[in-house]
């Protein structure tokens, strides 16, 4: 959201092409000082092919993710244990889909179209957030999922606030803005059951058991293993690295896990007297892998749905548009004569 | 493919005597949609009190490339602003 004034997709497709051809090395020099010296790089500004390409995905996955993740928690609004409860989860999924609104028109500004984005997230070239391939169980896992998985979110978010690309950094900024309510209220409903009968607290116990992990991998493959983060962290596309956002979540979460008096599926974590930190085990990468590459237990449900949503919802749109031209078309016709 | 819905831009006033300032952008097939929407998707906590929406090709921008050619000449008229004037102190507040 927010791009300098009007991005015409149209025009922003032709300006991405034509830059792409352009490399002149003093444009080139421009743009690392540029970047280096934390200016912000706006839609038509001239930007390397390959930051453009990264932006796109980055972005497009981004988005993919907000638009993914409403489905576990769509799966219990209409279960939810209240109307207080059922009001603020059918608008924390409302949030949801504004998120991912404002990343796909970031994403847009860059010469990507919209639907280009989704056919490529229907079809299984674009990636989404693992997480969301999860399956949500019980009421539990919804509030577990606004307190860990928000709250992953946002410390990734919080740093991509400071990203290089104009559009992505102020997205951001809009986006954690609304996060924390998310946060918040999934962490009081864990509170709710961890306080409640011992039936509902080991409820909240498996919860945390089941989306710990999942949690974790969310930030991504570790430092050793994530070569494209160097030349994102030059580009000031990212900035702060996978292990670090991921050390600093868990920091956090430690002591909100423990003043619900609930236990992280961790043997190895404990503080670390000498640097203040928590270590913690060591994730399983296989899983993550598996995962990643479409086996985890929900990743063809949440596709499969996406692909009826989309195409069910083609005749909504089609008709709109319909209507739109032929009212148009009338106005047209009223005022010649 | 179907036709994709045209892009609009959303403009909020936050309240009563401030401007109306970019809020973002949306997909909507017409103006009605577009306000519609945007009043879901940029003012769910009370953001504004009024919105536009205008269709973002007809909006004309000024070229970045344009940049020095369009702002730079304002740099040297330093006489355009107020601190350019040396005023004596025993005239007071000016």
């Amino acid at each position: 959201m927010a791009y300098t004034i009007a991005e015409k997709p149209e025009e922003a497709r032709a300006f991405a092409a034509e830059t792409a051809k352009d490399e002149d090395p003093a444009k080139r020099t421009a743009f690392d000082e540029k970047v280096a010296a934390e200016g912000k790089i706006e839609p038509r500004d001239w930007m390397p092919e390959k930051y453009r390409k990264t932006l796109v995905r980055q972005i497009s996955q981004h988005a993919h993710s907000e638009y993914v993740g409403m489905l576990p928690e769509g799966n219990w609004v209409t279960r939810a244990p209240s109307l207080r409860r059922k009001a603020i989860l059918l608008s924390k999924i409302q949030d949801e889909a504004g998120h991912s609104l404002y990343l796909y028109s970031a994403a847009e500004t860059l010469g990507v179209s919209r639907d280009a984005m989704l056919e490529a997230l229907h079809d299984g070239r674009a990636k989404y957030s693992s997480i969301f391939n999860y399956p949500t169980l019980t009421w539990a896992d919804v509030a577990a999922i606004g307190w860990l998985v928000d709250g992953a979110a946002i410390v990734n978010q919080v740093s991509l606030q400071r990203c290089s690309y104009g559009p992505y950094s102020r997205a951001m900024v809009r986006i954690c803005k609304e996060e924390s309510f998310h946060q918040r209220q999934g962490y009081e409903a864990m509170m709710a059951l961890a306080q409640g009968t011992p039936e509902q607290k080991k409820m909240a116990q498996e919860a945390l058991n089941r989306w710990w992990w999942p949690s974790l991998m969310m930030f991504g493959p570790s430092d050793k293993d994530s070569p494209n983060s160097e030349q994102s962290m030059a580009w000031r596309i990212k900035r702060d690295s996978n292990d670090d956002l991921r050390q600093r979540f868990v920091d956090m979460t430690i002591p909100q896990a423990d003043y619900l008096g609930l236990t992280v599926p961790d043997p190895e974590l404990k503080l670390n007297a000498e640097t203040g930190h928590y270590d913690f085990g060591e994730i399983d990468w296989d899983e993550f892998w598996q995962v990643v590459n479409g086996n985890g237990i929900c990743n063809r449900e949440r596709l499969q749905n996406r692909r009826d949503a989309w195409d069910k919802g083609a005749w909504v749109r089609e008709a709109a548009m319909a209507h739109a031209d032929k009212k148009a078309a009338r106005k047209l016709a009223a005022a010649a004569e | 493919m179907s036709k994709e819905w045209p892009l609009w831009e959303v403009f909020t006033r936050s309240k009563a005597g401030m401007h109306h300032r970019h809020a973002g952008s949306l997909r909507a097939p017409d103006a009605e949609m577009a306000l519609q929407n945007a009043r879901d998707v940029y003012t769910r906590r009370g953001e504004g009190v009024s919105i536009w929406v205008v269709k973002s090709v007809d909006i004309t921008a000024s070229d970045p490339d344009d940049k020095g050619m369009l702002f730079d000449p304002s740099d040297d008229k330093i006489y355009r602003h107020p601190t350019f004037y040396d005023i004596p102190d025993e005239v007071g507040h000016m």
